[in-house]
């Protein structure tokens, strides 16, 4: 029985068709990914899974429930959250307190609470900063805690999303290029941890470049072009697919070759 | 044991208010200082909605009208206690920031600061206009609300202006109190995380429009309460406490301190009280002064007074 049903969804932007009928599913604990090459609609895709975009077309089904229409706070209270293409940090804030924020759904308490400071709204503070601080040390950045989170490197900051993301206890995770800009360390620290979420029952939907990595750690993989799936299957299949190559795997590989020349 | 810094600033603000008066040469200044915490209160609430949450009223005045004039008509109309008539002017300004909020907040951008403004405008005309009630622009008479008397009666003999200086402070305190409280409790950060980013305010459940508008009620009865103070304390209102001119001061006051910092923006209140006071010459140019003020610190330190000078110090000191 799949967490997550993505059934025949697109939109269009004006008169272009930026994603169309696409369809795939998620399972408990599962990586799935979705490549394609730049402009294929994948943040566009992941856009409209979180709620930040209404779909024109079609359905998104968490645990059996329609969540099409809902906006991202309540598909989050739902158990879905996401990271960002382009880093959503709040930056103004230290490293434990953007990890803190992570917690809001568990925080008890009302803003009566709050503006009195009541025990129960400080013991609430004090159980998320605990979680958050035992988060940090998961991913790596416990000793940058106290730090404002501006100051951290990009590599860095791409871990504390994946930490304030966690904090939620999601049930489903959407990671959108969790591996860009990081070096070849920062990028197998971040391959180790989706393979950990995935191992402790977080369904993952990766949108990554690094087709290594991808190759690697999904179960199963969705490949995108211009808006329209072309092709879905295992890691090994995907990689022979005609298709697939023509499309996107092939210019990486010309590209490579570019480069190498 | 260690004193965290919400204690420290609380415990700053308690002395300074309360050593202040060893250095004032007349009584007057009793008058000046009870005005900055009148001020410094209705900008407290202002921290909150600017300086956590990041959103913009221009209309804030009209609240201050509100509590200022529940506490005039109140006591004729209905017999009600002016103290009393101060919580009935909290409330009404926290339910109508509500129903003015709720549709507003909804959307996306500065619609708050238009909307804000419309209802200040609103306010102040109802005031100056509906003159068989509030007096139009001459004003009205404040019933005195006998807490001075109370004390005398307790063996605590006070002037009318020593009296009123403790009692604004008293108040500032408490209003600083909870605002300090609120930065570092579960909803201050949902505020604070919306300011930076509300997209990932969202994604992490964060109901972005309902945080707002918690954000714009709770401002609005602290500007409702520091209306009904200086309403009280001057026992004569006119309905330029509802003015534009009102709003952008305390915008003004709240930005040059520093949005984001309580004492960065009591501190701005005391220096926009005082200048007009002290340098009679501004007192005539003081909607000029207003303007340079808010543009050289927008220009030169956006972060406000407070905050830019407690960071050149930390770069100094390392």
């Amino acid at each position: 029985m799949s967490l997550l049903q993505i059934e025949g969804l697109g939109i269009d932007f004006g008169g272009l068709r930026a994603v169309n009928d696409v369809s795939f599913s998620l399972k408990a604990g599962e990586i799935v990914s979705v490549i394609g090459p730049n402009g294929a609609g994948k943040t566009t895709l992941f856009n409209m899974i979180s709620g930040v975009y209404l779909p024109g077309r079609g359905k998104v089904m968490l645990d059996g429930e329609d969540v099409t229409r809902l906006s991202p706070h309540l598909l989050a209270r739902r158990g879905l959250s996401r990271t960002f293409q382009n880093l959503q940090i709040f930056h103004a804030m230290t490293v434990l307190e953007n990890a803190v924020v992570g917690h809001h759904l568990h925080e008890r308490g009302n803003i009566l609470a709050d503006l009195l400071s009541l025990p129960a709204s400080r013991r609430s503070s004090r159980e998320s900063e605990e979680s958050a601080r035992r988060l940090l040390d998961r991913v790596g950045l416990g000793r940058a805690a106290e730090q404002e989170a501006g100051s951290l490197s990009y590599g860095a900051l791409k871990r504390l999303e994946i930490a304030r993301a966690l904090a939620l206890k999601p049930r489903v995770l959407l990671l959108d290029e969790p591996a860009a800009g990081c070096n070849a360390v920062e990028t197998e620290e971040i391959d180790h941890l989706i393979a950990q979420m995935a191992a402790e029952g977080i369904s993952i939907l990766l949108v990554e470049h690094d087709m290594k990595m991808v190759m690697r750690i999904s179960n199963h993989i969705v490949v995108l072009d211009h808006g329209e799936k072309i092709a879905e299957g295992e890691p090994a299949a995907i990689a022979r697919n005609p298709r697939v190559i023509e499309a996107y795997l092939g210019a990486q590989a010309t590209e490579a070759n570019h480069a190498d020349g | 044991m260690r004193l965290s810094s919400k204690t420290i600033t609380l415990l700053g603000l308690a002395v300074v208010i309360a050593i202040a008066p060893v250095f004032f040469p007349s009584s007057f200044y009793y008058r000046v200082g009870s005005l900055i915490f009148v001020n410094g209160l209705a900008v407290t609430g202002l921290v909150i909605l600017i300086g956590y949450a990041g959103q913009i009223s221009l209309g804030h005045a009209g609240f201050a009208g509100i509590g200022a004039y529940a506490c005039a008509l109140a006591p004729v109309h209905f017999g009600l206690h002016p103290a009393l008539a101060a919580v009935l002017g909290a409330v009404l300004s926290g339910i109508i920031a509500w129903l003015v909020g709720r549709p507003i907040l909804r959307l996306k951008g500065y619609y708050l600061a238009v909307a804000s403004l419309g209802f200040g405008v609103l306010v102040s005309m109802v005031l100056a206009n509906e003159a068989a009630i509030t007096g139009g622009p001459d004003g009205m008479a404040v019933e005195d609300p006998g807490l001075r008397g109370a004390l005398k009666a307790i063996g605590i003999d006070l002037s009318n202006t020593e009296f009123w200086y403790a009692f604004s402070g008293l108040i500032l305190v408490i209003g600083a109190w909870l605002a300090l409280n609120l930065y570092h409790s579960p909803t201050g950060r949902a505020l604070r995380a919306l300011h930076g980013s509300e997209v990932a305010a969202r994604a992490v459940g964060i109901d972005v429009a309902g945080y707002k508008l918690k954000a714009f009620v709770i401002s609005a009865v602290y500007a409702s309460v520091s209306g009904s103070l200086l309403a009280l304390q001057n026992k004569f209102i006119t309905p330029d406490v509802a003015g534009f001119m009102h709003s952008i001061e305390m915008v003004t006051m709240t930005v040059l301190g520093g949005a984001g910092s309580v004492i960065g923006a009591i501190l701005g209140a005391a220096i926009l009280t005082i200048l007009p006071q002290i340098l009679t010459v501004f007192q005539e140019y003081e909607q000029l002064l207003l303007g340079l003020v808010m543009m050289l610190v927008m220009i030169f330190m956006r972060d406000g007074l407070l905050p830019s000078i407690a960071r050149r110090l930390r770069r100094g000191g390392e």
